[in-house]
C-alpha cells in the first residue's frame, strides 16, 4: 500500500542550542515509527557537535553545541540538513529491528490500587481488565516525564479510561498505569495521574546499570501476568 | 579527614556540568544551575572548570574543615563565610558559617582537587528527582562528612602572596549576579507563541514576572497575569530544552531549569537564550525578571560575549597564579 510521504512540517529552534524537527502535530503511529528510525539514523551519524537526539511523539529534537568548530555556520541549518540527509534511510521499509521487552506484572489488588475503579468504569470484571492488559502488544512511542518513563500505544480500546481527576501524590516504583489508549510504567515513586492497575518488580531506570533504561523509544513491549509470590521473588 | 556538615542550609547539593547524551531515555543533563559561577570557583582553586562543587541555595550551610583545604566561593553573595571570588586557604579547624544570600540565589563552593565522590553516568551531579548522583543522591544533611579527592592540593596555594586572612589581594569579578531587578532575559518566540491571544502575547513581554515560591531546580514558576490561549486545542507532547518557557492550563508560565523534564505537553510560549539561563538561575523566589524578544543572531552574540568574558576571567586567574 502506498503511504503518503512523511515530510517535516516545521523546524523550530528550542533556544540556541537545540532544534525540534516536527513531522506531525497529532498522534500518528506511522509518523511515530518513522521518527524512531529517523532518530536512530541521526544518532548513528554521531556528529561531534550533537549532544542529544531525542525522538518524541511527532518529531525529533536535536540538542547541539552551536559553537562547535564542525558546525561551519548556522547550527539550526546544520541540524535541519543532517535530518534531511537521514530521511531516506528512515523512510526505507526495512526489517523491523525493534526489540521486544517482556515485563512481568502483578495485577493483584495490593499492587493495583485503581483496578477496581477502572473495572467499574469500563464495565468489566477485574480479572478481565488484567487479562486484556496482559494480552496486548505495545509499542514505546516516547520516553519522557521522568527517566525511563515510557509512553506505550496498543492498549485495548475497551480499557480506555480518562486520566484520574486528581493525581496520586505518590505511585509505587514500577506501577503499571493506563489512561486513554496508552499505558505507562512509572520508574520511581512520583506523583502520577494515570490509573494504576498493576506493578512490575523490574527496575525501570537504574543509573548504575549498563543500560540505565529498561525501555527505549520504538521497543515492542509485552506484559506477563505474575502472582504476588513471583513478584516478591523478582523484586530486589 | 574531611569537611563536616554542621548545618546543611536550605539546599546544598554537589553539582558539576551535568550528564549529557541521555535525554532520549528521559534524563536531562542537570548539573549546576549557574555553570559560569561553577567554572570560576573551580578555576580559582586550580580545578577543571567542570569539576563538581557544592551548590549552596538561598540559606547557607555551616561546615567545619578538618584539614587545610583550598576553597573558593563564587556566585551569589551570602552573609558570612569566606571572602568571595578568590582562593582561600581554610585552615584545619576553621568553620565556614554562611547566612542568607544577599545578592543572587546560588553560590558554588569548590575545593582544590574536588570531592571524593564516584561519578555516575559520567557526572558527579546530584539528580534530586531520581535520588541518584552526587552525595548519595540527596542534599547534604547534618553530620555528613565530605572527603577530598586530593588532600595535598591545598599546597598549590603555597607560592601565593597571602593576606592575614589566608586569602589573596586579587579576585575574579562575578558574572551572573543581578545588578538590579527586574533582570532582563532574552527569549526567542516559542513554537506555540502564536496560539496565545494578543493580550497574552503583549503581557508576556510587558510584565515584570516574579519568581514564585514553588520554584526549584526543575523549573521556575512565574507569577503575573495568567496567559490565555486563543486556541484551546491540546498540544501533542513534544520536546523541551533548558530555558523552555511553557504555559500550563493555569496560565502561569514555568521556565524549565537544570533538572527539567525532557518532554512536555504544555504549549511553549518562549525559549530563553542559553547565555541568560545562568543569570535567571541567580534569582531567588521573589526575584523579578522581564523578557525581551531576540533572534538567533542576537542569541549567538550574547553567547559569544559571555564565553569571551568567562575565558578572559579564566586567563586572568591563571595569570594571577603565575602560569
Amino acid at each position: 500500500m502506498a503511504k503518503k510521504p512523511i515530510e517535516p512540517k516545521a523546524v523550530v529552534p528550542l533556544g540556541d542550542c537545540a532544534a525540534y524537527i516536527e513531522f506531525a502535530d497529532k498522534l500518528d503511529l506511522d509518523v511515530n515509527e518513522f521518527v524512531q528510525r529517523l532518530a536512530a539514523a541521526v544518532h548513528a551519524r554521531a556528529r561531534p557537535w550533537m549532544r542529544d537526539v531525542v525522538p518524541s511523539l511527532g518529531g525529533v529534537a536535536l540538542h547541539y553545541d552551536p559553537d562547535h568548530p564542525d558546525v561551519h555556520g548556522d547550527a539550526l541549518e546544520a541540524a535541519a540538513i543532517l535530518v534531511q540527509e537521514c530521511m531516506k534511510e528512515a523512510a526505507a521499509e526495512g526489517e523491523d529491528a525493534a526489540r521486544t521487552v517482556e515485563v512481568p506484572v502483578c495485577y493483584e489488588r495490593e499492587f493495583a490500587p485503581d483496578i477496581e475503579e477502572v473495572a467499574k468504569q469500563v464495565k468489566l470484571a477485574v480479572d478481565e481488565v488484567a487479562a486484556l492488559h496482559a494480552a496486548g502488544e505495545y509499542r514505546v512511542l516516547m520516553i519522557g516525564f521522568a527517566p525511563g518513563h515510557a509512553y506505550m500505544s496498543g492498549l485495548d480500546p475497551k480499557l480506555a479510561v480518562p486520566r484520574r481527576a486528581s493525581p496520586r501524590a505518590l505511585v509505587a516504583p514500577g506501577a503499571v498505569a493506563i489512561a486513554n489508549e496508552q499505558t505507562v510504567v512509572y520508574p520511581y515513586a512520583i506523583s502520577g495521574g494515570w490509573s494504576v492497575i498493576g506493578r512490575t518488580p523490574l527496575t525501570v531506570f537504574d543509573a548504575r546499570r549498563e543500560a540505565p533504561s529498561l525501555f527505549a523509544a520504538g521497543d515492542r513491549v509485552r506484559f506477563r501476568a505474575i502472582g504476588a509470590d513471583e513478584f516478591m521473588a523478582l523484586h530486589k | 579527614m574531611s569537611i563536616r556538615v554542621l548545618r546543611p542550609g536550605l539546599l546544598t547539593t554537589l553539582q558539576d556540568h551535568g550528564r549529557h547524551g541521555l535525554q532520549h531515555v528521559g534524563l536531562c543533563p542537570g548539573g549546576a544551575m549557574d555553570p559560569v559561577a561553577l567554572a570560576l570557583a573551580n578555576a580559582l582553586v586550580g580545578n577543571h572548570v567542570a569539576e563538581a562543587a557544592l551548590e549552596i541555595t538561598v540559606i547557607g550551610p555551616e561546615f567545619a574543615f578538618e584539614e587545610d583545604t583550598l576553597v573558593a566561593v563564587c556566585g551569589a553573595e551570602f552573609k558570612g563565610g569566606f571572602p568571595h571570588n578568590r582562593p582561600v586557604l581554610a585552615r584545619a579547624g576553621t568553620r565556614f558559617n554562611v547566612g542568607r544570600a544577599v545578592r543572587g540565589a546560588r553560590a558554588y563552593l569548590a575545593v582544590a582537587g574536588g570531592f571524593s565522590v564516584e561519578p555516575l553516568l559520567g557526572s558527579r551531579s546530584t539528580y534530586l528527582p531520581g535520588r541518584f548522583g552526587g552525595f548519595h543522591g540527596r542534599p547534604l544533611k547534618h553530620g555528613d562528612a565530605l572527603e577530598l579527592r586530593d588532600p595535598g592540593a591545598a599546597a598549590r596555594f603555597a607560592k601565593q602572596k597571602k593576606t592575614h586572612d589566608c586569602t589573596v589581594k586579587w579576585s575574579a569579578p562575578p558574572h551572573t549576579l543581578p545588578d538590579r531587578e527586574p533582570i532582563l532575559v532574552h527569549v526567542l518566540e516559542g513554537q506555540h507563541f502564536a496560539s496565545f491571544d494578543s493580550n497574552a502575547q503583549r503581557a508576556f513581554f510587558d510584565t515584570v514576572w516574579k519568581i514564585a515560591p514553588e520554584s526549584n531546580r526543575m523549573g521556575f514558576r512565574l507569577a503575573g497575569p495568567p496567559l490565555a490561549r486563543s486556541e484551546q486545542n491540546e498540544i501533542l507532547s513534544g520536546p523541551t530544552a533548558l530555558g523552555t518557557v511553557q504555559v500550563p492550563a493555569s496560565g502561569m508560565p514555568i521556565a524549565l531549569m537544570a533538572d527539567h523534564q525532557t518532554t512536555g505537553g504544555y504549549p511553549r510560549i518562549a525559549e530563553i537564550v542559553s547565555a541568560d539561563v545562568p543569570r535567571l538561575a541567580q534569582l531567588a523566589p521573589g526575584g523579578t525578571v522581564h523578557f525581551a524578544r531576540c533572534d538567533l543572531g542576537m542569541a549567538a552574540e550574547l553567547r559569544h560575549h559571555g564565553k569571551e568574558r568567562l575565558a578572559a576571567a579564566l586567563r586572568g586567574i591563571a595569570w594571577s597564579y603565575g602560569e
